[in-house]
């Protein structure tokens, strides 16, 4: 089976892999790039852990086909905080105590930065239903929430 | 497995004759890369059509109807101005499809090509009478919506042949549509009963109609029935009596771990009184 070479950016840079035509975009992130913040909880697409963001876009990366990746702008949670800076949500969720287990929280974060990169002052609603598809079996949810809104709400401000 | 990134869908479907294995398509991907890496069906050929210019287009027809392209994501759907205010049941239908995420990649197309009695969009585009063009090795065909699903993850379409878009019929005045699936949970679910209904009025009586029901039968299943029943009416409760029981007669549903035969029956009813009310109220102008 013959590899394909694949050339992307990812997180502001460029990158190039050999992908298997069957390898999801996901495992080309952890196994060729060494990107282990995008985590596999199902490989169907229900549980959002391995959230990205191709051209801007929110999708479940175990969905997409690393060779698809040509061309693209990837986003991950490794390119949320600037250098040792953590982003206002990062910051946010350890405040709040919005994880335990901690393996939906990368997904999560990406997925909660998609939103409010898109809007800047989304209801508690459009949070909840935002992050729909990011199963947390740890935190009944409500704390992320509440760190994602007050995460939207710093942001407001420091604007 | 060989990838293949076809620029035209001549070659597309050339590349799917001369393929000898299993074959197919990818469009968003929801569903094939789920049957990939469950092992239910691995290709040999995977023919990606999203490279394939004019895809990812939303047109407004020569006849005023809409031409959707086959890779539009249901996240693109949604933010187009023009199909929300004119189709909102087609809309709203796919964007029940999944999470957010889900909704960054599934397609119109890959729904109804996946086959499923219960995809959320299927309904509102037979309700809409969407068609769509159907390309493959012996020509281009036209073909009603409702004649694509065959039986649960099966389809009408040949060997090597494509749906290569959708069209939307015009809107015209004085028209609503809606649809409304029954699932236990709020979102990410699966539809036990979707039902979709799209009319146009004169005055307060309806003229035409048309009733959609998905997850009551072994594909979508449009219910004419139903919709002889609404024509010359104002939708009075009469009408709506009479409308939910030539759904609920229409819906011949199994029991499953969603529901039973009864339960369906009974959501069928509630369903498409809710249904037309919402599509009528669109249909007077009354938001919504």
């Amino acid at each position: 089976m013959s590899k394909i070479h694949v050339s992307a950016v990812v997180n502001g840079d460029p990158v190039d892999f050999l992908a298997d035509p069957r390898e999801s975009l996901l495992d080309c992130l952890r196994d060729q790039l060494g990107l282990t913040g995008s985590k596999e909880g199902c490989g169907t697409g229900d549980c959002g852990a391995c959230s990205v963001t191709v051209d801007g876009v929110l999708v479940c990366s175990c969905l997409v086909l690393g060779v698809e990746a040509e061309g693209k702008a990837i986003g991950t949670v490794e390119g949320i905080s600037q250098g040792s800076t953590l982003h206002p949500l990062q910051r946010k969720f350890i405040e709040h105590a919005a994880l335990q287990c901690g393996f939906c929280t990368p997904g999560i974060l990406v997925a909660a930065k998609a939103l409010l990169d898109q809007n800047a002052s989304p209801t508690e609603t459009e949070v909840r239903y935002w992050l729909a598809g990011n199963l947390c079996r740890c935190t009944g949810y409500d704390k992320i929430v509440r760190a994602v809104m007050d995460a939207a709400s710093e942001m407001r401000e420091a604007v | 497995m060989h990838y293949h990134k076809p620029q035209t869908f001549e070659d597309a479907i050339k590349i799917a004759a001369s393929a000898r294995g299993v074959t197919r398509f990818l469009a968003g991907g929801t569903d094939v890369l789920v049957q990939l890496r469950a092992g239910t069906v691995t290709p040999d050929d995977l023919i990606d059509l999203k490279l394939i210019p004019g895809v990812h287009d939303i047109v407004r027809a020569a006849d005023g109807g809409w031409t959707i392209g086959i890779a539009v994501s249901g996240a693109e759907l949604g933010r187009h101005a023009g199909l929300v205010t004119e189709w909102p049941g087609v809309v709203e239908g796919m964007n029940l499809v999944g999470s957010t995420q889900v909704q960054g990649r599934a397609t119109l197309a890959g729904n109804l090509c996946n086959g499923s009695p219960a995809a959320d969009s299927v309904p509102g585009l037979v309700a809409a009478g969407a068609t769509v063009t159907v390309v493959g090795p012996n020509g281009t065909r036209r073909l009603a919506v409702e004649d694509i699903p065959a039986s649960p993850g099966r389809t009408h379409l040949q060997p090597g042949e494509i749906v290569s878009a959708i069209h939307l019929p015009p809107r015209g005045l004085n028209g609503g549509d809606a649809y409304l699936r029954f699932i236990p949970r709020t979102e990410m679910d699966i539809a036990v009963v979707g039902c979709a209904i799209s009319l146009t009025l004169d005055g307060d009586k309806i003229a035409t109609a048309r009733v959609a029901l998905g997850a009551v039968a072994p594909k979508v299943i449009l219910v004419a029935e139903a919709a002889a029943i609404l024509i010359g009416t104002t939708l009075d409760d009469n009408a709506l009596s009479a409308l939910q029981a030539a759904a609920t007669a229409a819906a011949q549903p199994i029991t499953d771990r969603r529901g039973t035969v009864e339960f369906r029956k009974d959501v069928t009813a509630v369903l498409a009184a809710r249904t037309a009310r919402i599509a009528y109220t669109r249909a007077k102008g009354e938001a919504k």
